[in-house]
């Protein structure tokens, strides 16, 4: 009863933000997006034990591959893409909605199978090395994008400008953030709780008993990481159309800005927990604004510092500290065996 | 009774170090059988190699009549052949009815299966089998948290869950207090007669493999040294020797 009312205060909180708010509509979009690629890469980083540093490359991939789609349901690719294109390659406002759900879900299926093709390549390095691997990964393929001009090249690409009143295109994009985060939350919150759940624990915990034990690790270790990408994918995606204009190598595979913050997010709100990622990423973003606000000039050393001392002093983060501290609010306790055949 | 696990001249070596040397022996389906032999006499290194957990140089190892000796670890543990570790694996972190309900036997799911929730039955065997191993009251305490010998008998709860055809286990009561020694061998018998696993134990406490083998092996600096019913074994000059370093 108190959690129906907790949740559907917190429910109420997200519908009613962007009217009560309305000068901070992009703010919290972004904050959504903080969410989404917290509790996704705590997908693999905290519940399944590997730490990857190359989530960002499906936020990236998922925005090229929305983008494209759209582009290509209408236009020829390589002519729209040209830097040198004179005339004038409009949208009608029906192909725009229609390259915005059908290029996001588009971006989170290609990431969700190119998660199992690097996956496939890259889950036979363990720890740090997996971290270096993907972090690759992101790296050259921001650089390949760079230099593919049928793709626009180190330019990027333009999309169409939400047609309609910008105001309302910012509460829209708002809700399309709000509704992937809302779902992918409920999504976690099941698929913790089934076997496949504890199995990807199994693997973080003690990978080599997992496997003496004959569970499936491979298969599962790429089906989490699926199910990760296909979110950040159609996160990206969303990015694309809200950001309207993005090139490759600050926007899309920003591997030291958003691929950074969503492992800190993590870690700061408690990595391995449901709720760590979503408090850690609202803490986050808030410390980061306040920092660019009232430290500008000094923000990347602000920031640098709640990294080291997250990273040093406060590993376990929020939620850990919190079930260290309070084992019994989470259920850790002595139970006797009740008295069978007493009244 | 038929042969279950068949080992046919093994020879592993590490480097210049012969770890097994043409080793035969034959693990008979329903029963208990031992492997006994002095520290560094290759058991555990046997034991690596019936599960897969390293290729061997030479020799033949089946399982049911099925080759598996170039079979990775998972596959054959898929096939249900089970080992415990000398060292004693649990997963720390979580809960002992979490340890036992991720020990659930994977390979008997469909991949869909294990998108589903875990049943009331399926708590009430982890709870049954926890109370089984003398667990019950401590089971919502983390794992890790527990006192070694408690963790071993986890770990040996954790593979009853797996539901395995034969149990490999690697000196069971290594670091057990002696006053639970006893109830652990009663334990291991059941295991054995009520839900039908056959064990094959490596065990250095003779009183406890004496008590309960069918059939026990000696392995001596990577050779097979002897066979025998546990009588045999204790009479055989050869064992005894090897035991007081006469080799």
């Amino acid at each position: 009863m108190k959690k129906t009312l907790f949740y559907a205060v917190l429910l109420l909180i997200t519908i009613a933000a962007p009217y009560l708010f309305p000068d901070y509509g992009t703010q919290l979009a972004t904050l959504w997006l903080m969410i989404i690629v917290a509790l996704t890469w705590d997908m693999t980083g905290g519940q399944m034990g590997y730490n990857s540093l190359g989530n960002i490359f499906f936020y990236g991939t998922g925005m090229y591959v929305a983008a494209l789609i759209t582009i290509g349901m209408v236009h020829p690719i390589g002519e729209y893409t040209d830097a040198s294109r004179s005339e004038l390659m409009l949208f009608t406002e029906g192909q725009y909605f229609t390259g915005l759900i059908v290029g996001s879900l588009g971006a989170g299926l290609f990431c969700a199978l190119s998660a199992v093709i690097i996956g496939y390549i890259t889950f036979g390095l363990r720890g740090p090395y997996f971290a270096i691997g993907t972090l690759g990964v992101a790296i050259a393929a921001g650089e390949l994008v760079s230099n593919w001009d049928w793709v626009g090249g180190g330019q990027g690409i333009q999309l169409p400008v939400y047609p309609g009143d910008l105001d309302t295109g910012k509460v829209v994009f708002y809700f399309l953030f709000a509704i992937t985060g809302v779902a992918l939350f409920i999504f976690l919150k099941w698929l913790y709780s089934t076997r496949f759940g504890a199995a990807i624990n199994a693997i973080r915990d003690d990978e080599e008993k997992a496997e003496a034990m004959g569970i499936h690790t491979m298969r599962y270790k790429l089906t989490a990481w699926a199910l990760s990408a296909f979110f950040v994918g159609v996160a990206g995606g969303i990015s694309a159309f809200q950001l309207i204009h993005f090139e490759p190598l600050e926007t899309a595979y920003q591997t030291i800005n958003l691929g950074i913050f969503m492992v800190v997010c993590v870690l700061l709100g408690g990595k391995g927990t449901l709720w760590g990622p979503v408090v850690g990423a609202i803490l986050f973003h808030v410390i980061k604004e306040v920092t660019w606000n009232y430290l500008l000039g000094w923000q990347w050393v602000a920031l640098g510092a709640l990294i080291v001392v997250t990273v040093v002093y406060f590993q376990d983060g929020i939620m850990g500290w919190l079930m260290h501290n309070k084992p019994e609010w989470f259920g850790m306790r002595v139970e006797k065996k009740e008295q069978e055949g007493t009244a | 009774m038929s042969t279950i696990i068949d080992v046919q001249d093994v020879t592993k070596s590490f480097g210049g170090v012969l770890a097994n040397s043409d080793v035969s022996l034959q693990v008979e389906r329903g029963g208990i059988t031992g492997l006994i032999g002095p520290n560094g006499s290759g058991k555990t290194t046997l034991f690596n190699s019936v599960v897969g957990y390293h290729p061997i140089d030479s020799g033949s190892i089946h399982f049911e009549g099925q080759e598996i000796s170039k079979l990775p670890v998972q596959k054959i543990a898929r096939l249900g052949l089970l080992r415990t570790f000398q060292q004693t694996r649990i997963y720390g972190a979580m809960n002992c009815v979490e340890n036992m309900l991720i020990s659930m036997p994977h390979r008997k799911m469909t991949f869909l299966e294990s998108f589903g929730r875990n049943t009331a039955e399926d708590r009430e065997r982890a709870e049954m089998l926890l109370d089984f191993v003398g667990l019950y009251e401590k089971r919502w305490l983390r794992s890790g948290s527990l006192s070694f010998g408690q963790q071993k008998l986890l770990e040996f709860a954790m593979a009853l869950m797996n539901e395995p055809t034969v149990l490999l286990l690697d000196e069971p009561t290594a670091g057990i207090n002696p006053t639970l020694i006893n109830g652990l061998i009663d334990r291991l018998k059941r295991a054995n007669s009520d839900f039908g696993i056959t064990l094959f134990i490596i065990e250095h406490n003779m009183r406890v493999i004496m008590n309960m083998a069918d059939t026990i092996y000696c392995l001596a600096h990577g050779k097979l040294l002897a066979k025998g019913s546990p009588d045999e074994i204790q009479n055989d000059q050869r064992v005894i020797d090897a035991y007081l370093g006469a080799h």
